[in-house]
């Protein structure tokens, strides 16, 4: 299992849309930094992110979130929060980590 | 240098056009050190990452150096799995043909000279990513 | 496990060092050994010792070389890398003829195969930039 990281705001940079597209079923993506935005409620890419979600689990960094005034429930349901540790846990978790800078 | 008997599987994934930011450039000279270390090495050169591997590049009217040729040495290092994401490269109005024509020399084969470069499809790419130990972003 | 952690960009212009200090931080609390920090691209920049934060402002240089005294982790600045960008230890300063070093304490300045040695030895390999 592979651990993506996408750490760009998705209106920023199409990170996220290689990364969805080249990530494989039971795969975990990390949202965090700019990344965490994809993980709101209500943006254009809501759909995109929930189609990923069922194949992939999706994870935000919930310092990052919270750091740009989001709330828990601004986030997509389904989408689950971790903080550094967590994100340690993911890292451990995976065979290997792939940053989509 | 060479770390006895461990050999992992390396992929570089660059994702950045050159000359806009240095991240092509430092890529490259951490492929080429690392060629030294006589691991499996892949390349994979997806979206604005495929501009590094355009042929006829010219920076004199910009004053840096022109560093593709570098690439043509690859083959030497024993770096002959390059890969280039087909959806990017068709995205970018671009086809093989635009791309620089590496190649390595296979001496299994008398030293055939073959092409480095493979066009790979998402699924693909995705299974190629899935096999690797250590992913270096760039 | 063993983590090899990579830092691609400076202090303050992005995040990617803030996090990646986060969450070596946070690596190191849960009892993983982190092989070794390596820094590349502007990444270098994290290593002098001349940054001059506001004072309501966290220090990231300085958080590093705490971090590097409190857990005896292997900070690693790139020569080719540093060098371009004007980072110096005394032997780089004396051997290029230089008036100066920055380097910080707790970060030593070596090769790419540091890189390299990383992504062989550590378990997993995290990168973080822009």
């Amino acid at each position: 299992m592979t651990l993506h990281t996408v750490n760009k705001s998705p209106f920023e940079a199409n990170s996220l849309e290689t990364c969805l597209r080249l990530a494989r079923s039971g795969h975990s993506v990390l949202l965090f930094e700019d990344g965490v935005y994809a993980a709101s409620k209500g943006t254009k890419f809501e759909a995109m992110l929930i189609k990923a979600m069922q194949n992939c689990k999706v994870h935000v960094l919930l310092p990052d979130f919270e750091a740009r005034g989001m709330k828990t429930e601004n986030l997509i349901a389904g989408v689950n929060t971790v903080d550094y540790a967590g994100f340690v846990d993911l890292v451990t978790e995976s065979e290997r980590v792939q940053s989509w800078l | 240098m060479e770390e006895s008997g461990v050999i992992k599987k390396f992929l570089y994934v660059n994702r950045r056009a050159p000359y806009g930011s240095i991240y092509a450039l430092e890529s490259l000279e951490v492929v080429l050190i690392g060629a030294a270390f006589e691991q499996d090495v892949s390349l994979a050169f997806i979206d604005d990452g495929v501009y590094q591997l355009k042929k006829n590049q010219a920076t004199d009217g910009i004053g840096m150096k022109n560093f593709s040729p570098t690439y043509n040495a690859l083959g030497d290092y024993d770096i002959s799995k390059i890969y280039v994401d087909k959806d990017s490269l068709e995205e970018r109005g671009l086809t093989l043909d635009d791309l620089m024509n590496l190649t390595w020399e296979d001496e299994n084969d008398n030293y055939a000279k073959k092409p480095s470069i493979s066009l790979v499809n998402s699924e693909e790419l995705a299974a190629l990513m899935e096999q690797q130990d250590v992913v270096l972003s760039f | 496990m063993k983590l090899g952690i990579m830092v691609s960009e400076g202090p303050y212009q992005h995040q990617a060092s803030d996090s990646a200090y986060n969450f070596t931080k946070a690596a190191l609390e849960k009892g993983h050994e982190i092989f070794r920090v390596f820094f590349y691209h502007d990444g270098v920049n994290n290593a002098t010792r001349l940054t001059v934060p506001p004072q309501d402002d966290r220090n990231v240089v300085n958080r590093w070389s705490e971090l590097s005294k409190q857990y005896d982790l292997d900070l690693v600045v790139c020569i080719a890398a540093a060098q371009r960008r004007g980072l110096l230890d005394e032997n780089e300063a004396k051997r290029n003829g230089k008036d100066a070093n920055n380097i910080a304490e707790g970060f030593r300045i070596s090769g790419l195969g540091q890189l390299i040695e990383a992504g062989i030895q550590a378990e997993r390999l995290v990168v973080f930039g822009d």
